[in-house]
């Protein structure tokens, strides 16, 4: 037996596509800056067309069943492209639930004569619709969340970058909060790249670390720590005059680090201490000078 | 504001950075200030489990502030003195985030009951 719904939807196809777009537009649903008049059309074409093979048989209102998996797709879809696109949740799942009102009129008129059967299919058209609609939501959410993940993940990675200044010297630059989560991750990747380039002196620059409270001051001795015990000498770099007031007065000792205010500095110190040196070339000169 | 996680934190040093900067605080005390911020802040969250922080701007005559008070329900302090000392930590820390706080704003105002929660109340004035 095929539901009453399912044949509202068979019997009035384009009618219900041209008021379902008139509700849309009329209600300043649409934003046109975002989207294609022609392209919402098509979506809501497919839409009713996936709706109407979806309700043919079943259970109305398990939208999690087989017979809507399609459905759930094309939602799935929907939902994610208008995420990228900007819309809010609440305006993807209105582009569900304004198909409501010309559904609804269509149930009215088609079944004016019973008032009860009305009533019924009305309460499964809405339940059914509003659990579409908040399954747009969900996927709406849970896009945002993916980006936001890639986005933490990325930032882990990005922060941590230790470069190779010259043969033995690596730099790590540090930017932004040094919480825990992250300290341990600077650490892991000091580490490893010490092994990796062989490197005796490791420079880490605080030039990008807003603040430096005792936490902050704790993990950076404890990185140092763990530095000089695989061999390596390490120099912080980038303590601006405020940091340096303000670890003073914490009281925090760092008597034993090498500290240096710039990058330069500490770089310089560290050629000094492989008793390396960087000088012009003596032709280079010369010709500067004729 | 509430301090519940470590998030928060960053919210509260850029919260009390962006209001240092508005009463016009010279660089070093922006940094004092968010600095305190960060260990209160931090103890807070730590060992109040969680509570929150209130932010307020003083005129007195013609001098201004920024009045910070840290209220957590937690275990209490059952020795100021002690836990003020540099050096002295019940977890895991430098021991040096109430005192050095402590130094690095003008006023500061610890009330705490054991069992009841804590209170620290820091001023600094331009």
């Amino acid at each position: 037996m095929t539901t009453r719904i399912h044949a509202i939807l068979k019997k009035y196809p384009s009618e219900l596509l041209t008021e379902w777009l008139n509700v849309m537009t009329t209600g300043g649903m649409r934003r046109d800056a975002l989207m294609k008049e022609a392209e919402l059309r098509e979506q809501c074409a497919e839409f009713l067309r996936l709706l109407t093979q979806a309700t043919e048989q079943g259970n109305l209102t398990d939208i999690t069943g087989a017979s809507f998996t399609q459905a759930r797709e094309m939602l799935e879809r929907l939902s994610r492209s208008r995420s990228l696109q900007g819309f809010s949740p609440a305006e993807t799942a209105t582009f569900i639930f304004s198909l409501k009102q010309p559904l609804f009129d269509r149930l009215r008129g088609e079944y004016a004569s019973q008032p009860q059967v009305v009533a019924e299919e009305m309460w499964t058209a809405t339940l059914l619709l509003d659990r579409l609609g908040l399954y747009t939501t969900e996927v709406h959410q849970r896009a945002r969340e993916e980006v936001i993940m890639r986005q933490q993940q990325e930032m882990l990675e990005l922060s941590t970058p230790v470069v190779q200044l010259w043969d033995r010297i690596v730099c790590l630059p540090l930017i932004g909060t040094l919480d825990s989560g992250r300290t341990q991750t600077v650490m892991e990747t000091l580490l490893q790249r010490i092994v990796e380039t062989g490197a005796e002196i490791a420079i880490i620059d605080i030039t990008g670390v807003p603040t430096v409270d005792t936490l902050t001051a704790q993990h950076l001795i404890k990185t140092v720590t763990a530095t000089r015990l695989m061999g390596a000498e390490c120099v912080i770099s980038g303590i601006r005059p405020q940091i340096a007031q303000t670890i003073v007065h914490l009281g925090v000792d760092l008597a034993g680090v090498v500290t240096k205010s710039s990058v330069a500095g500490a770089f310089n110190w560290a050629l000094k201490r492989l008793n390396q040196t960087i000088s012009a070339q003596q032709s280079l000169r010369a010709s500067g000078k004729a | 504001m509430p301090i519940r996680s470590a998030q928060d934190l960053v919210l509260v040093r850029q919260a009390v950075r962006t209001w240092s900067a508005e009463l016009k605080f010279s660089l070093v005390e922006q940094t004092k200030m968010v600095t305190a911020a960060s260990e209160l802040a931090r103890n807070t969250l730590d060992y109040g489990r969680g509570g929150h922080v209130t932010l307020e701007m003083l005129q007195e005559g013609l001098r201004k502030g920024l009045r910070l008070s840290f209220e957590d329900k937690g275990p209490g302090i059952p020795d100021i003195d002690l836990a003020l000392r540099d050096g002295y930590t019940s977890g895991g820390g430098m021991g040096l985030g109430l005192g050095g706080a402590r130094r690095l704003v003008n006023e500061f105002d610890i009330v705490s009951k054991v069992g009841e929660g804590t209170r620290v109340t820091v001023t600094r004035w331009k």
